[in-house]
């Protein structure tokens, strides 16, 4: 009643709708978990519980394993039985489909936690005689759901219905009463539905569904495929706007919220070596900070690689492990070519310190690079990450979804802790700061070095020079270095 | 009254309703009717609720109700609605290839 005390000049109805409205907002809006990793972030919680949730998509878009992950996680992960009613699919196709998922649904029937039906209408074998309803639908859900105390139900796609009878004025009210009896019955009730061309759905399945509608899409640019996913509206709820690039995987379906980090992680103030005791010389601090950013440029040849792996062997001799991304060279052709320097990295490969996972950038969408990355973090938990060369991710995206990965790559360093070195090949004729993947991620290092070659009287030099280093004064002219078979030298200034 | 008989009856119904709705009764009224009088003595039809047993709507793939299903001859057909268009159901059923054309005699 701190409302009345604080405002006594307010009326006293306006005081009960504010207490009313304060009072909904404690109980809230009750949400079910997905059991889609990352959607739940973009949903503030994931779907509302107890009410029909639309899932719509063209042909192939994944609808159908949404659904399937929705109930199996349902029911593994929350314990929340759940039944599969399947238009199209038959109970073993369905299971069959999904195994290479690891989803195994003939145990979860069998634990009596889930019941698939497969509901066949074939419109060669039915005459219509008179009036009619789908009665015979409602019981055989209701009983389905009853036998096993469904929390989750999924009707995949409901819109079949429509091939196999004809009258459709009733079967629209009979799939609106559907939807209503499922909402009294109080199970999260996920429907997918074939996109159509002016329409979320084929039959307009979106103008009885207003409670959260959630379009899966599929698209392929210049070759490569991405899944998008986009929340069309979710009512009673805030949630992200935006487009998510979802990914299938060996794993089912995780979707990538882009933009869902924020910026509120710690800072460390801890300092580590570049590798290169004369380089952490130049920072005021001796070195980067822990968990920073750091941009490595350069036209080819400019040693690139070489200061990337000095880095990742400080971290080695820290007994933190790197995880090392290499996109132009395998692991084998690294460690020789190291060698030839006096660096060898063989050891640290060895005792686990040290991993190179080396892919084509054209062997898969950016996603699934993203995706790759991530998991190995997860599996790896590298205290040091390498990306050599980023600038060979833009061969395979615009620059703007490079960029938008390289944001969420960095913040989930950030988040981690996890000290990140990227290399970029910038063109030599180009002025360095226009090249498009300095443009993309310059702003976003903490600490920029630029390398340089320059050929001077039948001589090549070569350079180095801090562009910038965030939280921290550093050397602010070129210095000139050698590579011989001990390695980076770096020569002192004699001008 | 029906003659007792080992031969199995020509045809084999049956019918799908849930509960006792209009369309229900309905169905029940105008599927004896026509057996009745088109199928006197070569029929067995069942009729089954389908709320009195629910398992039965998943094995049949009932969905709509009412819903009459002939087994026997074949093909095998399925009627939905109250059957209270005489003259489809008949088509349906074919009875003219199979009765009425015999002068009740079947085969």
């Amino acid at each position: 009643m701190d409302i009345e005390k604080k405002n006594p000049q307010l009326p006293l109805f306006i005081i009960k709708l504010e207490i009313k409205m304060k009072n909904q907002k404690k109980n809230g809006f009750i949400k079910t978990p997905s059991g889609i990793s990352g959607l739940d972030e973009i949903t503030n919680g994931g779907f509302p519980k107890g009410r029909p949730i639309l899932i719509c998509g063209s042909a192939g878009c994944g609808k159908t394993l949404f659904a399937t992950q929705f109930i199996v996680k349902g029911i593994t992960d929350f314990n929340e039985p759940g039944v599969f009613m399947s238009f199209e699919e038959t109970s073993k196709d369905l299971a069959q489909n999904v195994s290479s998922l690891g989803f195994d649904l003939n145990k979860l029937i069998a634990q009596d936690k889930l019941r698939i039906d497969h509901v066949r209408v074939e419109r060669s074998e039915i005459e219509e005689t008179g009036e009619y309803d789908l009665e015979g639908l409602f019981i055989r859900l209701g009983h389905a759901i009853d036998s096993i105390g469904a929390k989750r139900v999924v009707l995949d796609t409901i819109e079949s219905l429509f091939a196999g009878i004809n009258n459709t004025g009733l079967l629209r009210a009979e799939i609106r009463r559907l939807f209503q009896w499922l909402r009294d019955k109080g199970v999260t009730t996920v429907i997918t539905g074939e996109r159509g061309e002016n329409t979320l759905t084929r039959q307009g399945l979106e103008e009885y569904i207003s409670d959260c509608v959630i379009l899966l899409d599929f698209r392929v640019i210049d070759q490569i495929a991405t899944r998008r996913l986009r929340i069309v509206k979710y009512r009673g709820s805030t949630h992200g706007t935006n487009e998510y690039p979802f990914l299938i995987d060996a794993n089912g379906i995780s979707v990538m919220p882009i933009t869902s980090l924020k910026l509120d992680y710690k800072s460390a103030t801890e300092i580590i070596s570049t590798g290169l005791p004369p380089l952490d010389a130049f920072f005021q601090k001796g070195g980067y900070y822990r968990g920073g950013n750091i941009l490595v440029t350069g036209s080819a040849g400019t040693a690139k690689t070489i200061l990337s792996t000095y880095f990742a062997l400080s971290s080695c001799k820290r007994k933190e492990r790197v995880l090392y991304f290499s996109f132009e060279e395998s692991p084998d052709q690294l460690v020789r070519n190291m060698q030839s320097i006096g660096i060898n990295i063989e050891p640290y490969i060895k005792s686990n310190l040290l991993l190179i996972h080396a892919s084509r950038p054209t062997l898969q969408g950016l996603e699934m690079h993203l995706l790759v990355l991530l998991r190995l973090v997860n599996e790896f938990k590298p205290k040091t990450i390498i990306i050599d060369p980023i600038s060979s991710l833009i061969t395979i995206g615009s620059t703007s979804e490079v960029r938008a990965m390289l944001v969420r790559l960095m913040d989930i360093f950030k988040v981690n802790q996890i000290n990140a070195l990227f290399t970029s090949l910038t063109n030599p004729k180009q002025n360095e700061y226009s090249d498009p993947t300095v443009d993309a991620i310059s702003s976003l290092a903490d600490t920029w070095i630029n390398l340089k070659n320059e050929t001077k009287e039948n001589e090549r030099i070569r350079s180095l020079l801090i562009v910038k280093s965030r939280g921290m004064s550093h050397r602010n002219n070129e210095c000139d270095f050698v590579i011989n078979d001990k390695g980076i030298q770096l020569l002192p200034k004699n001008k | 009254m029906r003659k007792k008989s080992t031969i199995t009856p020509l045809y084999v119904l049956k019918l799908y309703i849930a509960g006792a709705s209009p369309n229900s009764v309905r169905a029940i009224n105008n599927t004896k009717n026509i057996c009745e009088k088109y199928l006197k003595g070569k029929y067995q039809l069942d009729i089954i609720d389908v709320h009195q047993q629910p398992s039965i709507a998943k094995s049949e793939q009932v969905v709509a109700v009412p819903l009459l299903i002939k087994f026997s001859p074949e093909p095998i057909k399925r009627l939905i609605g109250n059957m209270s268009d005489t003259e489809k159901v008949l088509k349906a059923l074919a009875v003219d290839e199979n009765v009425m054309n015999n002068n009740g005699e079947y085969r």
